[in-house]
């Protein structure tokens, strides 16, 4: 009896049909795909994106040039060389990060004791020539500099979670 | 849609009665291929706008044209392809590569000629139109085989050899089907078809309903369109026979597939849904403006089927072969010749919309 009900269904495309009435309805649905350059998905101030070196706000850098982030970096995308610099404080004169190596996992950040390296929410970047994925420490300065209030801003936002 | 004897009597002043026929038919015929090629360019976007809805996408929207978001997304694409280079492979046979997508497409574009667009008019209204529908669209399946055997590649062979296989075999359910229009109507012509049908119910589709989904079926299968598209396989076989085309040489089987599915909804709607009638004939006064059969009520009916092919591609995965075989011949022939039997009794004993005839 199951059989030849199971054999009429098929027969009249039944299940076809309900596959139609579901592509059906899903047409007149609310899209979910936003126009991406025009609208954007709301970001989270926690967001890892593109790395940035601040300085204080007297204009001095904050890297001491620890080195945790180069040891904690699972990745190995951190290189740093650093020596005494004209006031005799310890300073990087290097610090280069692959951003073909980063896997932007925010552990840099994390290990900072000074707050000096940073991921900010950029991350509508790309590259065109061979070595700019290697962020210099100008560069990475460059971006804190540019972007401090709204670094500022997303460590001030995250503070009393931490 | 107008009368053309106002421009036969001025052009007969320039060359002889006797070349107006042809020089005018040449003109209405490229009318109506370039209007055909300009609605298959909007029936690609339309494809990938109605899957993308169904997909709950947005489908296309960069390129607008006249105001109207993505209306430029076909013309950017024929630009694209026109600037491509037309690559053939080292190892393919060179003339039946470069033939092999004008036989696709010259078929498809040439069943045009028989159609009958609106009332009582069609380029060649032959009596055999039915026969001519048929072997045209056999004809299409050259095209492809000998693309798939010309590139020399294992791939666009496979995709050839699936394609031929599944046209051969669903060519049969819908030459019955065209059998149990042709019992219904009494005449191979195309004109005549449509006049045996009348009113909404009297429509062929009432009486030869089982003919109907079977012919719709076996036209998906044999324009290659999903869920029976085994012959290009995108993930099986690369691309199937077209695997080493390029350029314009790739965009003349485009067209031709899409050609093909706006034929197959024009013959679905002139064999079981009255062509250019009016669904309103029989039910208002028979000089009442909606009743009168019009162009504009074969469009609607063609338009709703070239949906339906996007509607069954965005719904259903693809069939696996052995399923597509199986379907063929163990599910739509036998259906086709049991309700033809059905239909010659209920002919036999006058039944049905056919009392008149035979």
């Amino acid at each position: 009896m199951q059989g030849i009900r199971n054999f009429i269904k098929t027969f009249l495309l039944w299940e076809l049909l309900q596959g139609l009435w579901v592509t059906l309805k899903s047409m007149f649905q609310t899209k979910i795909t936003l126009n991406y350059p025009e609208e954007k998905t709301p970001q989270s101030s926690r967001f890892r994106g593109l790395h940035a070196l601040r300085r204080y706000p007297n204009g001095e850098e904050r890297c001491i040039a620890c080195k945790l982030c180069e040891a904690v970096c699972p990745a190995l995308a951190i290189t740093i060389e650093s020596d005494v610099s004209s006031d005799g404080t310890r300073r990087t004169t290097r610090y280069d990060i692959d951003l073909f190596k980063c896997i932007y996992c925010g552990f840099c950040e994390e290990a900072c004791p000074v707050d000096a390296i940073v991921e900010t929410r950029l991350h509508e970047y790309h590259m065109e020539k061979r070595g700019e994925n290697i962020m210099s420490k100008d560069k990475l300065l460059g971006i804190g500099e540019r972007y401090e209030a709204m670094i500022a801003a997303d460590r001030a936002a995250d503070a009393r979670y931490r | 849609m107008w009368d053309w004897t106002p421009i036969r009597d001025w052009l007969s002043g320039y060359i002889t009665p006797y070349w107006t026929f042809p020089v005018l038919t040449l003109v209405q015929a490229l009318m109506v291929m370039i209007s055909i090629i300009l609605v298959m360019a909007v029936y690609t976007l339309a494809e990938r706008k109605v899957i993308g809805w169904m997909q709950l996408r947005r489908g296309p929207n960069r390129v607008n044209l006249l105001w109207i978001p993505s209306l430029g997304q076909p013309i950017a694409d024929v630009v694209k392809l026109m600037f491509k280079e037309i690559l053939i492979p080292a190892d393919a046979n060179g003339f039946l590569f470069r033939v092999a997508p004008f036989l696709a497409l010259v078929p498809a574009l040439g069943i045009w000629a028989v159609i009958p667009l609106r009332p009582e008019h069609a380029f060649a209204n032959i009596d055999a139109g039915l026969l001519y529908v048929l072997a045209l669209t056999s004809m299409g399946v050259y095209g492809i085989i000998l693309a798939g055997w010309a590139t020399n590649s294992k791939y666009a062979f496979l995709g050839a050899m699936r394609s031929a296989a599944q046209i051969v075999a669903y060519e049969i359910a819908m030459g019955f089907a065209m059998v149990g229009v042709l019992m219904a109507s009494g005449s191979l012509n195309l004109g005549d078809i449509i006049h045996a049908q009348r009113g909404f119910f009297g429509w062929n589709w009432t009486w030869l309903f089982p003919l109907f989904i079977v012919y719709f079926i076996s036209g998906v299968a044999e324009t290659n369109r999903a869920p029976f598209d085994v012959a290009e396989g995108e993930s099986e076989i690369v691309a199937g026979f077209h695997i080493d085309y390029s350029g314009m040489a790739f965009a003349l089987f485009f067209i031709a597939e899409y050609v093909n599915m706006i034929l197959i909804s024009t013959l679905t709607s002139i064999f079981f849904f009255g062509g250019w009638l009016s669904p309103f004939d029989g039910l208002l006064a028979s000089d009442a403006w909606l009743a009168q059969p019009s162009f504009f009520w074969l469009a609607p009916k063609v338009f709703f089927f070239m949906f339906s092919f996007l509607w069954l591609r965005a719904t259903f995965p693809r069939y696996r072969y052995d399923q597509i075989m199986r379907l063929g011949w163990k599910a739509l022939i036998p259906v086709t010749l049991i309700w033809l039997l059905v239909e010659g009794v209920m002919v036999y004993g006058h039944v049905g919309p056919w009392k008149g005839h035979v």
